[in-house]
């Protein structure tokens, strides 16, 4: 928001870290970036923790939430990775839900995106691909690297196959993080870019009030897209880690 | 994984698109890529700490809560639905047992009707053989008899007819007839009748 009054758009500004939480926060180096995870946190489990105190057999709305927040991260670890999904289960809903509210939280004025910062999803992806690749070494010891050369290749192009392979399963720490990242970002940045037009345009004067008010109608627009990008990125995100855990546990 | 191979398409092409404008619009680099900034290495690391706490705190406390609620509800409905089938077999089984009493109780009637139908026609058989068979001795006591009075007729029948022709012959001519002849004489004439 660095931008009213300049001439310039400070685009990128918004994405800029700070220290949050006072002088504690800043001898500890805690930005606002932790803050919102630690919001975001919250949020999930205040959503299990209050949801579920009626315990009723009969769930009222807040409960039927939580249930079917459950359920829904159940059904795509089963559905996607096997029987063996349920131990899968809560290391998934986690993810799902930390990235889920840290996108929502993002669309708020003033709040910051700690997605939008390409080292928290690039953690978040190697994350997935250590689990991925233990998981995948503890199922299946040595023969895990048959993974790499599928059955009926000929000799010829076996090593071009494990190259292609070998590139392939490596990559997923890039699109994964990069994905998430660079949706995050590239939303903020137009919010941002259309914001400033707003200002930029209606402080012209008679002539900029309907290009401005283009620019608040598009906006308005991008708020809703924002909010569909941040419910299919966390989704998407969950998807994908359950498509590689289970190729980990299953092998193709 | 259709799905996944076209997230995986639109992915790259997308960060390529939008990394374009935010390039263009700022000529000091990304905040992201500030990498002389100490925050963007201890975000990470905070952020690391958090993820750890939340995964703990759901997976030990959250998440098995939630499970326990929909566990107990599951297996609530299987005691019920356990409850109702058993319920349906027992009327089941009542009902069957009621048929085979109301089967039972009209094949015990049959057979009760039929023996004693059948023992009422063996007692009126053999009621009818009795008196058939007292009748039938009457009668034939009856044709004794009358075969006796006709035989003790016959006999007497001579008899008169020798003492009518005796009495007779004796008034006509006066003297006794001869016996022997007027014997022969009666015993010609009875047979000529039939009755000797």
């Amino acid at each position: 928001m660095s931008a009213e009054g300049s001439s310039s758009i400070d685009a990128l500004g918004q994405f800029k870290l700070t220290t949050a939480l006072g002088p504690i926060g800043a001898s500890v180096n805690f930005t606002q970036a932790n803050l919102m995870m630690i919001v975001a946190s919250v949020l999930t489990l205040g959503l299990l923790w209050l949801g579920m105190r009626p315990r009723a057999m009969v769930p009222g709305r807040f409960q039927a939430a939580a249930e079917l927040a459950y359920e829904t991260i159940m059904k795509m670890c089963v559905d996607g990775i096997g029987h063996e999904g349920k131990k899968f289960f809560p290391i998934v809903f986690t993810l799902f839900f930390f990235i889920l509210f840290g996108n929502l939280l993002g669309v708020f004025p003033y709040f910051f995106t700690f997605n939008s910062h390409i080292a928290i999803t690039l953690s978040l992806s190697l994350f997935v691909f250590v689990l991925v690749t233990v998981v995948a070494l503890r199922e299946h010891g040595l023969h895990f690297f048959s993974y790499f050369l599928p059955k009926g290749i000929p000799g010829v192009l076996a090593p071009l196959m494990v190259a292609i392979e070998l590139i392939s399963y490596l990559s997923r720490i890039i699109s994964l993080s990069v994905r998430l990242f660079a949706n995050m970002m590239a939303g903020h940045v137009m919010l941002e870019v259309f914001a400033s037009f707003i200002v930029m345009l209606g402080g012209i004067g008679l002539l900029g009030y309907f290009p401005a008010g283009l620019s608040l109608v598009v906006n308005t627009g991008l708020i809703g897209f924002e909010l569909l990008v941040a419910s299919l990125q966390a989704y998407v995100f969950a998807v994908l880690t359950c498509i590689y855990l289970h190729d980990a546990v299953h092998l193709h | 994984m259709n799905q996944m191979s076209t997230f995986r398409r639109i992915a790259p092409l997308t960060a390529g698109m939008l990394l374009i404008p935010a390039l263009a619009m700022a000529g000091d680099p990304m905040p992201q890529l500030d990498f002389g900034n100490p925050l963007l290495k201890s975000q990470v690391v905070w952020g690391a700490l958090i993820f750890i706490v939340l995964y703990l705190l759901a997976s030990k406390i959250a998440l098995p809560k939630v499970g326990s609620v929909l566990e107990e509800r599951a297996a609530h409905i299987a005691r019920d639905l356990n409850g109702a089938k058993e319920a349906k077999t027992r009327a089941d089984v009542g009902m069957t047992e009621a048929m085979e009493a109301t089967a039972k109780a009209r094949a015990e009637a049959q057979t009760a009707i039929n023996a004693a139908m059948t023992s009422a026609k063996e007692k009126a058989a053999a009621q009818a053989e009795i008196d058939n068979a007292r009748l039938e001795k009457r009668l034939q006591d009856a044709e004794t008899q009358i075969a006796q009075a006709r035989a003790g007729a016959m006999s007497a029948l001579r008899q008169v007819a020798s003492e009518t022709a005796a009495s007779v012959v004796t008034r006509l001519t006066g003297t006794g007839p001869d016996a022997q002849k007027l014997d022969a004489a009666i015993g010609a004439a009875l047979s000529a009748r039939g009755v000797g």
